[in-house]
Protein backbone atom coordinates (compact mmCIF):
# COMPACT_ATOMS: atom_id res chain seq x y z
CA UNK A 1 0.00 0.00 0.00
CA UNK A 2 1.37 3.44 -0.78
CA UNK A 3 2.06 5.97 1.95
CA UNK A 4 -0.70 8.36 0.92
CA UNK A 5 -3.32 5.64 1.07
CA UNK A 6 -2.10 4.47 4.48
CA UNK A 7 -2.20 8.08 5.67
CA UNK A 8 -5.82 8.44 4.51
CA UNK A 9 -6.72 5.19 6.25
CA UNK A 10 -5.14 6.47 9.50
CA UNK A 11 -7.02 9.75 9.15
CA UNK A 12 -10.41 8.20 8.42
CA UNK A 13 -10.09 6.03 11.54
CA UNK A 14 -10.34 9.38 13.37
CA UNK A 15 -13.11 10.58 11.00
CA UNK A 16 -10.69 12.96 9.28
CA UNK A 17 -10.04 13.47 5.59
CA UNK A 18 -6.95 14.41 3.63
CA UNK A 19 -8.38 17.78 2.59
CA UNK A 20 -9.75 18.60 6.05
CA UNK A 21 -13.40 18.01 5.20
CA UNK A 22 -15.97 16.27 7.39
CA UNK A 23 -16.94 12.80 6.15
CA UNK A 24 -20.33 14.10 4.94
CA UNK A 25 -19.08 17.39 3.53
CA UNK A 26 -19.47 18.31 -0.14
CA UNK A 27 -16.73 20.42 -1.71
CA UNK A 28 -17.63 24.05 -2.58
CA UNK A 29 -19.86 24.00 -5.63
CA UNK A 30 -20.71 26.65 -8.18
CA UNK A 31 -23.22 26.34 -10.98
CA UNK A 32 -23.05 28.72 -13.91
CA UNK A 33 -25.78 28.43 -16.52
CA UNK A 34 -26.20 29.62 -20.11
CA UNK A 35 -22.48 29.49 -20.75
CA UNK A 36 -22.71 28.27 -24.36
CA UNK A 37 -24.60 30.57 -26.69
CA UNK A 38 -25.00 27.94 -29.43
CA UNK A 39 -26.62 25.39 -27.12
CA UNK A 40 -30.29 25.33 -26.18
CA UNK A 41 -29.23 24.95 -22.55
CA UNK A 42 -25.90 24.66 -20.75
CA UNK A 43 -24.23 24.63 -17.39
CA UNK A 44 -20.71 24.69 -16.01
CA UNK A 45 -20.33 23.09 -12.61
CA UNK A 46 -17.24 23.35 -10.47
CA UNK A 47 -17.04 20.99 -7.53
CA UNK A 48 -13.79 21.69 -5.74
CA UNK A 49 -11.25 21.20 -8.54
CA UNK A 50 -13.62 19.20 -10.70
CA UNK A 51 -15.11 21.04 -13.65
CA UNK A 52 -17.87 19.69 -15.89
CA UNK A 53 -19.50 21.45 -18.80
CA UNK A 54 -22.83 20.18 -20.12
CA UNK A 55 -24.66 21.33 -23.21
CA UNK A 56 -28.18 20.51 -24.34
CA UNK A 57 -28.99 20.39 -28.04
CA UNK A 58 -32.38 19.61 -29.55
CA UNK A 59 -33.35 18.04 -32.84
CA UNK A 60 -36.50 16.58 -34.33
CA UNK A 61 -36.58 12.87 -34.96
CA UNK A 62 -38.56 9.67 -34.63
CA UNK A 63 -39.91 8.49 -31.27
CA UNK A 64 -39.27 5.02 -29.86
CA UNK A 65 -41.95 2.61 -31.16
CA UNK A 66 -43.12 1.80 -27.60
CA UNK A 67 -43.45 5.49 -26.70
CA UNK A 68 -44.87 7.09 -29.86
CA UNK A 69 -46.00 10.31 -28.16
CA UNK A 70 -42.93 11.05 -26.07
CA UNK A 71 -39.76 12.99 -26.72
CA UNK A 72 -36.45 11.15 -26.52
CA UNK A 73 -33.63 11.80 -24.05
CA UNK A 74 -30.06 10.87 -25.01
CA UNK A 75 -27.27 11.35 -22.48
CA UNK A 76 -23.66 11.02 -23.53
CA UNK A 77 -20.38 11.63 -21.72
CA UNK A 78 -17.00 12.23 -23.34
CA UNK A 79 -14.03 11.53 -21.10
CA UNK A 80 -11.48 13.46 -23.10
CA UNK A 81 -7.76 13.59 -22.17
CA UNK A 82 -8.32 17.30 -21.61
CA UNK A 83 -9.74 16.39 -18.17
CA UNK A 84 -7.17 13.87 -16.93
CA UNK A 85 -3.96 12.19 -18.12
CA UNK A 86 -5.61 8.80 -17.56
CA UNK A 87 -8.32 9.42 -20.16
CA UNK A 88 -7.70 8.36 -23.74
CA UNK A 89 -9.10 9.34 -27.10
CA UNK A 90 -11.56 7.02 -28.77
CA UNK A 91 -15.12 5.82 -28.41
CA UNK A 92 -16.65 5.98 -24.90
CA UNK A 93 -15.21 3.27 -22.64
CA UNK A 94 -17.10 1.54 -19.85
CA UNK A 95 -16.34 4.35 -17.41
CA UNK A 96 -17.86 6.97 -19.72
CA UNK A 97 -20.83 4.75 -20.53
CA UNK A 98 -21.55 4.06 -16.86
CA UNK A 99 -21.26 7.77 -16.03
CA UNK A 100 -23.73 8.73 -18.75
CA UNK A 101 -26.12 5.95 -17.78
CA UNK A 102 -26.16 6.95 -14.09
CA UNK A 103 -26.99 10.54 -15.04
CA UNK A 104 -29.57 9.35 -17.58
CA UNK A 105 -31.24 7.09 -15.04
CA UNK A 106 -31.70 9.91 -12.50
CA UNK A 107 -33.32 12.19 -15.07
CA UNK A 108 -35.44 9.45 -16.63
CA UNK A 109 -36.65 7.73 -13.47
CA UNK A 110 -37.55 10.97 -11.68
CA UNK A 111 -39.51 11.96 -14.82
CA UNK A 112 -37.66 15.25 -14.67
CA UNK A 113 -38.65 16.11 -18.24
CA UNK A 114 -42.31 16.09 -19.27
CA UNK A 115 -41.53 14.14 -22.43
CA UNK A 116 -45.17 13.91 -23.51
CA UNK A 117 -45.10 17.64 -24.18
CA UNK A 118 -42.29 17.05 -26.67
CA UNK A 119 -44.41 15.22 -29.22
CA UNK A 120 -44.91 17.00 -32.54
CA UNK A 121 -46.69 14.26 -34.51
CA UNK A 122 -47.51 11.02 -32.75
CA UNK A 123 -45.36 8.09 -33.89
CA UNK A 124 -43.53 10.25 -36.42
CA UNK A 125 -41.96 13.37 -35.01
CA UNK A 126 -40.83 14.21 -31.53
CA UNK A 127 -38.12 16.36 -30.00
CA UNK A 128 -34.85 14.57 -29.29
CA UNK A 129 -32.93 16.05 -26.37
CA UNK A 130 -29.19 15.48 -26.48
CA UNK A 131 -27.43 16.02 -23.16
CA UNK A 132 -23.68 16.03 -23.79
CA UNK A 133 -21.45 15.94 -20.75
CA UNK A 134 -17.89 17.18 -21.18
CA UNK A 135 -15.68 16.99 -18.09
CA UNK A 136 -12.97 19.66 -18.27
CA UNK A 137 -11.04 18.74 -15.14
CA UNK A 138 -11.28 15.47 -13.24
CA UNK A 139 -10.48 16.13 -9.60
CA UNK A 140 -12.78 13.39 -8.33
CA UNK A 141 -16.51 12.64 -8.27
CA UNK A 142 -17.38 13.23 -11.91
CA UNK A 143 -20.75 11.55 -11.32
CA UNK A 144 -22.19 14.24 -9.07
CA UNK A 145 -20.65 17.12 -10.98
CA UNK A 146 -22.02 15.65 -14.24
CA UNK A 147 -25.47 14.90 -12.84
CA UNK A 148 -25.81 18.37 -11.35
CA UNK A 149 -24.57 20.09 -14.50
CA UNK A 150 -26.94 18.03 -16.66
CA UNK A 151 -30.02 18.90 -14.61
CA UNK A 152 -28.94 22.56 -14.31
CA UNK A 153 -28.49 22.71 -18.09
CA UNK A 154 -31.90 21.14 -18.73
CA UNK A 155 -33.60 23.62 -16.40
CA UNK A 156 -32.23 26.50 -18.49
CA UNK A 157 -33.02 24.93 -21.85
CA UNK A 158 -35.06 27.03 -24.27
CA UNK A 159 -36.98 25.21 -26.97
CA UNK A 160 -36.09 26.21 -30.56
CA UNK A 161 -38.81 26.91 -33.08
CA UNK A 162 -40.09 24.32 -35.55
CA UNK A 163 -41.75 25.17 -38.81
CA UNK A 164 -42.00 23.65 -42.27
CA UNK A 165 -40.08 20.49 -41.29
CA UNK A 166 -37.20 22.62 -40.04
CA UNK A 167 -35.81 23.44 -36.63
CA UNK A 168 -35.34 27.18 -36.29
CA UNK A 169 -32.53 27.50 -33.79
CA UNK A 170 -32.60 31.32 -33.87
CA UNK A 171 -36.10 31.23 -32.36
CA UNK A 172 -36.73 30.54 -28.70
CA UNK A 173 -40.31 29.51 -28.15
CA UNK A 174 -40.36 28.78 -24.44
CA UNK A 175 -38.82 26.62 -21.78
CA UNK A 176 -38.20 22.90 -21.93
CA UNK A 177 -41.05 21.36 -19.87
CA UNK A 178 -39.28 20.41 -16.62
CA UNK A 179 -40.75 18.97 -13.42
CA UNK A 180 -38.03 17.61 -11.14
CA UNK A 181 -34.47 18.22 -10.01
CA UNK A 182 -32.90 14.80 -9.42
CA UNK A 183 -29.61 15.17 -7.51
CA UNK A 184 -26.99 12.40 -7.40
CA UNK A 185 -24.81 12.07 -4.30
CA UNK A 186 -21.77 9.82 -4.46
CA UNK A 187 -19.89 8.31 -1.55
CA UNK A 188 -16.62 6.45 -1.47
CA UNK A 189 -15.95 3.57 0.86
CA UNK A 190 -12.55 4.29 2.43
CA UNK A 191 -11.37 1.44 4.62
CA UNK A 192 -14.91 0.65 5.68
CA UNK A 193 -16.09 4.25 6.15
CA UNK A 194 -18.28 6.32 3.85
CA UNK A 195 -17.02 9.67 2.59
CA UNK A 196 -19.22 12.03 0.62
CA UNK A 197 -17.89 13.52 -2.63
CA UNK A 198 -14.44 11.87 -2.80
CA UNK A 199 -11.73 14.00 -4.39
CA UNK A 200 -9.31 12.45 -6.89
CA UNK A 201 -6.78 11.34 -4.26
CA UNK A 202 -9.52 9.69 -2.22
CA UNK A 203 -11.11 8.24 -5.33
CA UNK A 204 -7.89 6.37 -6.09
CA UNK A 205 -7.90 4.82 -2.61
CA UNK A 206 -11.55 3.80 -2.20
CA UNK A 207 -12.62 0.21 -2.71
CA UNK A 208 -16.16 0.97 -3.80
CA UNK A 209 -18.59 3.80 -4.25
CA UNK A 210 -22.33 4.25 -4.04
CA UNK A 211 -24.46 6.87 -5.79
CA UNK A 212 -27.94 7.74 -4.52
CA UNK A 213 -30.12 9.99 -6.67
CA UNK A 214 -32.98 11.76 -4.89
CA UNK A 215 -36.07 13.60 -6.12
CA UNK A 216 -37.56 16.88 -4.86
CA UNK A 217 -39.78 15.01 -2.36
CA UNK A 218 -36.84 13.03 -1.00
CA UNK A 219 -37.78 9.83 -2.82
CA UNK A 220 -34.95 7.78 -4.26
CA UNK A 221 -34.98 7.34 -8.02
CA UNK A 222 -31.64 5.68 -8.71
CA UNK A 223 -28.91 3.73 -6.98
CA UNK A 224 -25.59 2.52 -8.30
CA UNK A 225 -22.72 0.76 -6.64
CA UNK A 226 -19.36 0.86 -8.36
CA UNK A 227 -15.88 -0.42 -7.68
CA UNK A 228 -14.54 -3.79 -6.68
CA UNK A 229 -15.29 -3.56 -2.95
CA UNK A 230 -18.37 -4.42 -0.93
CA UNK A 231 -21.05 -2.51 0.95
CA UNK A 232 -23.00 -3.34 4.11
CA UNK A 233 -26.69 -2.68 4.72
CA UNK A 234 -25.72 0.01 7.29
CA UNK A 235 -23.63 1.82 4.68
CA UNK A 236 -26.47 1.77 2.15
CA UNK A 237 -28.89 3.17 4.73
CA UNK A 238 -26.46 5.89 5.76
CA UNK A 239 -25.79 6.87 2.15
CA UNK A 240 -29.52 7.20 1.48
CA UNK A 241 -30.08 9.29 4.64
CA UNK A 242 -27.26 11.75 3.88
CA UNK A 243 -28.21 11.97 0.19
CA UNK A 244 -31.75 13.04 0.99
CA UNK A 245 -30.48 15.74 3.35
CA UNK A 246 -27.59 17.06 1.24
CA UNK A 247 -29.51 16.74 -2.01
CA UNK A 248 -31.96 19.31 -0.67
CA UNK A 249 -29.15 21.88 -0.25
CA UNK A 250 -27.76 21.34 -3.75
CA UNK A 251 -31.23 21.44 -5.30
CA UNK A 252 -31.70 25.02 -4.03
CA UNK A 253 -28.69 26.11 -6.09
CA UNK A 254 -30.28 25.06 -9.37
CA UNK A 255 -32.03 27.95 -11.03
CA UNK A 256 -35.60 27.52 -12.10
CA UNK A 257 -36.43 28.92 -15.52
CA UNK B 1 -52.31 -9.44 -5.01
CA UNK B 2 -52.32 -11.69 -8.05
CA UNK B 3 -48.87 -12.32 -9.46
CA UNK B 4 -47.92 -13.87 -12.77
CA UNK B 5 -47.82 -17.66 -12.56
CA UNK B 6 -49.58 -17.47 -9.16
CA UNK B 7 -46.40 -16.65 -7.33
CA UNK B 8 -46.39 -15.32 -3.78
CA UNK B 9 -44.83 -11.85 -3.37
CA UNK B 10 -41.69 -13.28 -1.77
CA UNK B 11 -41.47 -16.33 -4.01
CA UNK B 12 -38.72 -16.86 -6.54
CA UNK B 13 -39.45 -18.19 -10.01
CA UNK B 14 -38.74 -21.91 -10.41
CA UNK B 15 -34.96 -22.20 -10.25
CA UNK B 16 -32.68 -24.66 -12.01
CA UNK B 17 -28.92 -24.53 -11.61
CA UNK B 18 -26.39 -26.81 -13.27
CA UNK B 19 -22.63 -26.81 -12.91
CA UNK B 20 -20.12 -28.07 -15.46
CA UNK B 21 -22.33 -27.89 -18.52
CA UNK B 22 -19.63 -26.95 -21.05
CA UNK B 23 -16.73 -29.16 -22.11
CA UNK B 24 -13.95 -26.77 -23.09
CA UNK B 25 -14.32 -24.19 -20.36
CA UNK B 26 -12.39 -24.51 -17.08
CA UNK B 27 -15.62 -23.88 -15.25
CA UNK B 28 -19.19 -23.44 -16.40
CA UNK B 29 -22.76 -23.21 -15.18
CA UNK B 30 -26.33 -22.60 -16.27
CA UNK B 31 -28.93 -20.78 -14.22
CA UNK B 32 -32.60 -20.69 -15.11
CA UNK B 33 -35.17 -18.56 -13.30
CA UNK B 34 -38.53 -19.08 -14.96
CA UNK B 35 -38.03 -18.01 -18.57
CA UNK B 36 -34.72 -16.33 -18.02
CA UNK B 37 -31.67 -18.47 -18.75
CA UNK B 38 -28.01 -17.50 -18.47
CA UNK B 39 -24.96 -19.63 -19.11
CA UNK B 40 -21.46 -18.75 -17.98
CA UNK B 41 -18.00 -20.04 -18.90
CA UNK B 42 -14.79 -19.35 -17.01
CA UNK B 43 -11.26 -19.64 -18.40
CA UNK B 44 -8.22 -19.36 -16.20
CA UNK B 45 -6.38 -18.31 -14.23
CA UNK B 46 -4.28 -18.23 -17.41
CA UNK B 47 -1.52 -16.05 -18.82
CA UNK B 48 -2.66 -12.59 -19.83
CA UNK B 49 -1.68 -11.23 -23.22
CA UNK B 50 -0.59 -8.67 -24.13
CA UNK B 51 1.93 -8.67 -21.31
CA UNK B 52 1.74 -4.95 -20.58
CA UNK B 53 -1.78 -5.51 -19.27
CA UNK B 54 -0.52 -7.92 -16.61
CA UNK B 55 -0.65 -6.91 -12.95
CA UNK B 56 2.36 -8.06 -10.93
CA UNK B 57 0.37 -8.15 -7.71
CA UNK B 58 -2.79 -10.00 -8.76
CA UNK B 59 -4.80 -11.59 -11.52
CA UNK B 60 -7.14 -9.40 -13.48
CA UNK B 61 -10.77 -10.34 -13.93
CA UNK B 62 -12.48 -9.76 -17.26
CA UNK B 63 -16.23 -10.17 -17.68
CA UNK B 64 -18.35 -10.09 -20.76
CA UNK B 65 -22.15 -10.11 -20.63
CA UNK B 66 -24.01 -10.61 -23.90
CA UNK B 67 -27.54 -11.39 -24.97
CA UNK B 68 -28.07 -13.95 -27.71
CA UNK B 69 -29.90 -12.39 -30.69
CA UNK B 70 -32.73 -14.90 -30.24
CA UNK B 71 -33.11 -14.30 -26.50
CA UNK B 72 -35.79 -11.63 -26.84
CA UNK B 73 -39.11 -11.41 -28.69
CA UNK B 74 -37.71 -8.76 -30.99
CA UNK B 75 -34.26 -9.83 -32.17
CA UNK B 76 -31.48 -8.30 -30.09
CA UNK B 77 -28.69 -6.85 -32.23
CA UNK B 78 -25.52 -8.84 -31.62
CA UNK B 79 -22.39 -7.11 -30.39
CA UNK B 80 -21.84 -4.79 -27.45
CA UNK B 81 -24.41 -2.15 -26.58
CA UNK B 82 -24.13 0.62 -23.99
CA UNK B 83 -26.34 -1.46 -21.75
CA UNK B 84 -24.24 -4.62 -22.09
CA UNK B 85 -21.00 -2.70 -21.52
CA UNK B 86 -22.38 -1.28 -18.27
CA UNK B 87 -23.66 -4.68 -17.16
CA UNK B 88 -20.31 -6.30 -17.94
CA UNK B 89 -18.67 -3.69 -15.73
CA UNK B 90 -21.01 -4.02 -12.75
CA UNK B 91 -20.87 -7.82 -13.07
CA UNK B 92 -17.08 -7.75 -12.84
CA UNK B 93 -17.33 -5.50 -9.80
CA UNK B 94 -19.92 -7.82 -8.25
CA UNK B 95 -17.69 -10.87 -8.63
CA UNK B 96 -14.27 -9.45 -7.88
CA UNK B 97 -14.78 -9.00 -4.09
CA UNK B 98 -15.33 -12.76 -3.84
CA UNK B 99 -12.06 -13.76 -5.47
CA UNK B 100 -8.54 -14.15 -4.08
CA UNK B 101 -7.01 -12.55 -7.18
CA UNK B 102 -3.75 -11.85 -5.34
CA UNK B 103 -3.01 -15.58 -5.51
CA UNK B 104 -2.49 -15.38 -9.27
CA UNK B 105 -0.18 -12.51 -10.20
CA UNK B 106 0.12 -11.69 -13.93
CA UNK B 107 -2.79 -13.97 -14.78
CA UNK B 108 -6.25 -13.32 -16.16
CA UNK B 109 -9.57 -14.89 -15.34
CA UNK B 110 -12.11 -14.55 -18.13
CA UNK B 111 -15.82 -14.82 -17.48
CA UNK B 112 -18.19 -15.04 -20.44
CA UNK B 113 -21.93 -14.80 -19.83
CA UNK B 114 -24.53 -15.40 -22.50
CA UNK B 115 -28.22 -14.87 -21.90
CA UNK B 116 -30.04 -17.40 -24.04
CA UNK B 117 -33.54 -16.51 -22.85
CA UNK B 118 -34.45 -13.10 -21.49
CA UNK B 119 -37.51 -12.43 -19.41
CA UNK B 120 -36.25 -9.91 -16.81
CA UNK B 121 -33.46 -10.44 -14.33
CA UNK B 122 -30.79 -11.31 -16.87
CA UNK B 123 -27.88 -9.54 -15.14
CA UNK B 124 -28.65 -11.27 -11.85
CA UNK B 125 -29.05 -14.67 -13.51
CA UNK B 126 -25.72 -14.05 -15.23
CA UNK B 127 -24.00 -13.24 -11.93
CA UNK B 128 -25.43 -16.39 -10.31
CA UNK B 129 -24.15 -18.50 -13.20
CA UNK B 130 -20.76 -16.76 -13.27
CA UNK B 131 -20.26 -17.26 -9.54
CA UNK B 132 -20.98 -20.97 -9.94
CA UNK B 133 -18.69 -21.23 -12.96
CA UNK B 134 -15.85 -19.59 -11.01
CA UNK B 135 -16.30 -22.08 -8.19
CA UNK B 136 -16.48 -24.89 -10.75
CA UNK B 137 -13.18 -23.71 -12.26
CA UNK B 138 -11.59 -24.03 -8.83
CA UNK B 139 -10.74 -20.35 -8.50
CA UNK B 140 -10.19 -19.59 -4.79
CA UNK B 141 -13.14 -17.65 -3.44
CA UNK B 142 -14.19 -16.07 -0.16
CA UNK B 143 -17.71 -17.23 -0.85
CA UNK B 144 -20.35 -17.45 -3.54
CA UNK B 145 -21.96 -14.35 -4.99
CA UNK B 146 -25.71 -14.56 -5.32
CA UNK B 147 -27.94 -12.09 -7.12
CA UNK B 148 -31.61 -11.27 -7.56
CA UNK B 149 -33.84 -8.24 -8.14
CA UNK B 150 -36.84 -7.05 -6.15
CA UNK B 151 -39.41 -4.30 -6.52
CA UNK B 152 -42.77 -2.98 -5.39
CA UNK B 153 -46.02 -3.43 -7.30
CA UNK B 154 -48.90 -1.45 -5.82
CA UNK B 155 -48.53 -1.84 -2.07
CA UNK B 156 -46.78 -5.19 -2.29
CA UNK B 157 -43.05 -5.81 -2.15
CA UNK B 158 -42.20 -8.44 -4.74
CA UNK B 159 -39.18 -10.65 -5.26
CA UNK B 160 -37.62 -11.66 -8.58
CA UNK B 161 -39.62 -9.63 -11.09
CA UNK B 162 -40.51 -11.32 -14.34
CA UNK B 163 -41.79 -10.11 -17.69
CA UNK B 164 -44.38 -7.37 -17.39
CA UNK B 165 -43.89 -7.10 -13.65
CA UNK B 166 -40.78 -5.08 -14.37
CA UNK B 167 -42.98 -2.45 -16.07
CA UNK B 168 -45.59 -2.47 -13.27
CA UNK B 169 -43.07 -2.19 -10.47
CA UNK B 170 -42.32 1.23 -9.01
CA UNK B 171 -38.68 0.22 -8.91
CA UNK B 172 -36.30 -2.37 -10.28
CA UNK B 173 -33.57 -3.04 -7.76
CA UNK B 174 -31.02 -5.76 -8.53
CA UNK B 175 -28.47 -6.71 -5.90
CA UNK B 176 -25.56 -9.12 -5.68
CA UNK B 177 -24.85 -10.33 -2.19
CA UNK B 178 -22.42 -12.62 -0.43
CA UNK B 179 -24.60 -14.39 2.13
CA UNK B 180 -21.69 -15.74 4.17
CA UNK B 181 -20.21 -12.27 4.60
CA UNK B 182 -23.47 -10.29 4.56
CA UNK B 183 -21.95 -7.89 2.03
CA UNK B 184 -23.39 -6.27 -1.08
CA UNK B 185 -21.28 -6.40 -4.21
CA UNK B 186 -23.82 -5.03 -6.68
CA UNK B 187 -26.53 -2.50 -6.03
CA UNK B 188 -28.50 -0.70 -8.69
CA UNK B 189 -31.94 0.78 -8.74
CA UNK B 190 -34.18 2.70 -11.02
CA UNK B 191 -37.61 3.77 -9.98
CA UNK B 192 -39.22 6.13 -7.52
CA UNK B 193 -39.65 5.14 -3.88
CA UNK B 194 -39.17 6.64 -0.42
CA UNK B 195 -36.08 5.57 1.54
CA UNK B 196 -37.99 3.25 3.90
CA UNK B 197 -39.46 1.34 0.96
CA UNK B 198 -36.07 1.06 -0.73
CA UNK B 199 -34.73 -0.52 2.45
CA UNK B 200 -37.57 -3.03 2.47
CA UNK B 201 -36.96 -3.91 -1.18
CA UNK B 202 -33.25 -4.46 -0.47
CA UNK B 203 -34.05 -6.68 2.50
CA UNK B 204 -36.47 -8.73 0.43
CA UNK B 205 -33.80 -9.20 -2.24
CA UNK B 206 -31.37 -10.34 0.47
CA UNK B 207 -33.91 -12.96 1.51
CA UNK B 208 -34.09 -14.15 -2.10
CA UNK B 209 -30.29 -14.33 -2.26
CA UNK B 210 -30.19 -16.52 0.82
CA UNK B 211 -32.50 -19.02 -0.88
CA UNK B 212 -30.54 -18.91 -4.14
CA UNK B 213 -27.32 -19.42 -2.17
CA UNK B 214 -28.56 -22.79 -0.94
CA UNK B 215 -29.50 -23.74 -4.52
CA UNK B 216 -26.04 -22.76 -5.72
CA UNK B 217 -24.42 -24.91 -3.05
CA UNK B 218 -26.64 -27.82 -3.95
CA UNK B 219 -25.71 -27.47 -7.63
CA UNK B 220 -22.00 -27.51 -6.79
CA UNK B 221 -22.42 -30.47 -4.49
CA UNK B 222 -24.26 -32.35 -7.22
CA UNK B 223 -21.24 -32.15 -9.49
CA UNK B 224 -18.38 -32.32 -7.02
CA UNK B 225 -19.42 -34.47 -4.04
CA UNK B 226 -19.36 -38.18 -4.75
CA UNK B 227 -22.06 -40.32 -3.18
CA UNK B 228 -20.88 -42.22 -0.15
CA UNK B 229 -20.88 -45.95 -0.71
Amino acid sequence: MNIQKQYMFDLIAKNLRIDGRAVDEFRPITIETNVISQAEGSALVTLGGTKVLTGVKMEVGEPFPDKPNEGVLIVNAELSPIAAPTFELGPPDEEAIELARIVDRGIRESKAIDTEKLCIEEGKKVWIIYVDIQPLNHDGNLIDASGISAIAALWTTKMPGYDNEKVIYEQKVGNLPMREKPIPMTFGCLNGKLILDPNIIEENAISSRITVTTKDNGNICALQKGGVGELTMEMIEEAMRISIEKGREIRKLIKTQ
Amino acid sequence: MERMNNRKPDELRPVTMKVGILGRADGSAMVRLGNTVAIAAVYGPRELHPKHLQDNTKAILQCNYAMAPFSTIERARPGPSRRSIEISKVTREALEPALFLEEFPRAVIDVYIIVTQANAGTRTAGINAASLALADAGVSMRGLVTAVAAGKIGDEFVLDLEGEEEEQSSCDLPIAYMPNEKKFTLLQMDGDLPKEDVEKVIKLAVKGCEILYEKQRAALREKWIKEEI
